[in-house]
């Protein structure tokens, strides 16, 4: 079975291709549309990395530009805009942190998505399970994704920082990921 | 079908960006032959997508939305490139089903980029063009400004004044004053030379009654001739009145005590 991403409700993408076909052409008040439904998403994954409100406007800043100057980077049939947004937040959060180029062009970034839901609430509804799901975890495993994905380290920096053995982080870390997965499935 | 159970785990960390080294390279390698591993990679970036979505925050703070929308009011816009890839051609990194297309396609997104900044070099030079004219008359009429004061000031310019025949000429002066920026410019002609230990001072009368102010001390040239110009003022005075004045050498600044010797008739 495939499972992707929760996606906006199928007016709502709707919306979104339109607002990026405004974009386009150089609407900036589509620019504006967009950015009030999003920003606070990317801010809030940008925040949440870099623990620095002015790096995560700066992060914000980054991305819409980028948004701005190349609105063909959003692939709609592969991804909905909420998570192909949240994704290169944290990519570009996640360099900022380490103070390096971007390494991924945002339309490189490909997030397979499905829409799974009919609206922003089956949407929210999903959502907590996933956050239901990580409050669940085994500490250690939630920590160990956590700190792979908010705070950018690596599995051999992950290992030493907690002292298990890097097979086990790599483990953990897979089975964290694959139980996101399947809360959505039940 | 699921990945490569040998690769499993460490599809994963790369899908986090945490697999490094060989062990990232080996990954990679595997990856451009092997479309299931592929598949599956973008299954767990779409469940990396999931905690990014769940995080909760604040919101950003408004100041973010007006630096957007000013930056992007202030950015010209560059050609969109439209990108025309099939599902198995979208992903991170290069796969070896691209590699027949790879020339075809680099040429035709070099060709769609080198209109778009062939287009964008011609507007570029336009405006160039057009900043180059305006900063080349501004540059003109500054210099013929510049010319203007140059000559009215000049000690050595020939300053004849011209006076109805059979007249013999008389002191005259004229003040012009603005108001706003608090410049006076002020010539005077036809002085008579100053008697010993005098000197002329100029006076701006308020047009509020107020007391006379001082607006500078003056010796003539030879021919009678004298130029005042921008002398210390107070802010946002109006003048009803300039008057020229006789007084001692060190001159009078608190209000005049000497002679008038030109008065102003108004406008």
């Amino acid at each position: 079975m495939k499972i992707g991403v929760p996606s906006a409700a199928p007016n709502a993408i709707t919306s979104d291709l339109a607002l990026v076909t405004a974009i386009r052409s150089g609407d900036q008040s589509a620019m504006a549309a967009l950015y009030d439904r999003y920003s606070s998403i990317v801010y809030a994954v940008a925040l949440r990395v870099l623990q620095d409100t002015g790096a995560a406007e700066d992060v914000l800043q980054d991305i819409f530009m980028q948004l701005w100057r190349h609105p063909g980077a959003f692939d709609a049939s592969r991804g909905n805009m909420a998570a192909w947004l949240a994704v290169i937040a944290r990519h570009r959060a996640i360099d900022a942190l380490r103070r390096r180029r971007p390494e991924n062009d945002i339309a490189d970034v490909i997030v397979s998505v499905e829409p799974d839901f009919a609206s922003d609430a089956d949407r929210s509804r999903a959502m907590e399970k996933v956050r239901g799901a990580l409050n669940t975890m085994p500490p250690p495993q939630k920590s160990a994704l956590e700190m792979a994905y908010f705070e950018g380290l690596t599995h051999s920096e992950i290992a030493e920082k907690t002292g298990e053995p890097l097979g086990t982080i790599k483990t953990r870390i897979r089975t964290g990921l694959l139980s996101l997965r399947k809360v959505l499935a039940t | 079908m699921s990945a490569h159970e040998q690769f499993t785990d460490d599809l994963a960390l790369y899908a986090l960006g945490s697999l490094e080294g060989v062990e990232r390279q080996t990954l990679e390698t595997h990856l451009q032959n092997c479309a299931s591993c592929r598949r599956e990679l973008e299954l767990l970036r779409g469940d990396t997508s999931l905690l990014a979505l769940t995080t909760a925050g604040p919101k950003p703070p408004a100041r973010s939305r007006q630096r957007l929308m000013s930056a992007i009011a202030n950015e010209p816009r560059l050609p969109a490139v439209v990108a025309t890839r099939t599902p198995e051609r979208r992903s991170w990194w290069p796969m070896l089903g691209w590699l027949p297309n790879l020339g075809w396609i680099a040429a035709a997104a070099a060709v769609i980029v080198c209109i778009g900044l062939l287009r964008q070099n011609s507007n570029l030079r336009q405006s160039v063009a057009s900043l180059q004219a305006q900063f080349t008359d501004q540059g003109a009429k500054l210099d013929q400004t510049t010319q203007i004061v140059a000559t009215l000031l000049d000690p050595e310019a020939t300053k004849i004044e011209l006076v109805a025949v059979g007249n013999k000429p008389q002191p005259r002066g004229k003040a012009i004053y603005q108001r706003r920026n608090r410049n006076l410019i002020f010539f005077a002609s036809n002085l008579p030379a100053l008697p010993a230990e005098k000197i002329y001072e100029l006076w701006l009368f308020p047009a509020n009654g107020g007391a006379p102010i001082a607006a500078g001390l003056f010796k003539p040239d030879a021919r009678g001739g004298a130029t005042i110009v921008n002398p210390p003022l107070p802010q946002g005075v109006a003048a009803k009145n300039f008057v020229v004045t006789l007084e001692p050498e060190s001159g009078s600044h608190e209000s005049p005590r000497g002679t008038p010797v030109i008065v102003g008739i108004g406008e």
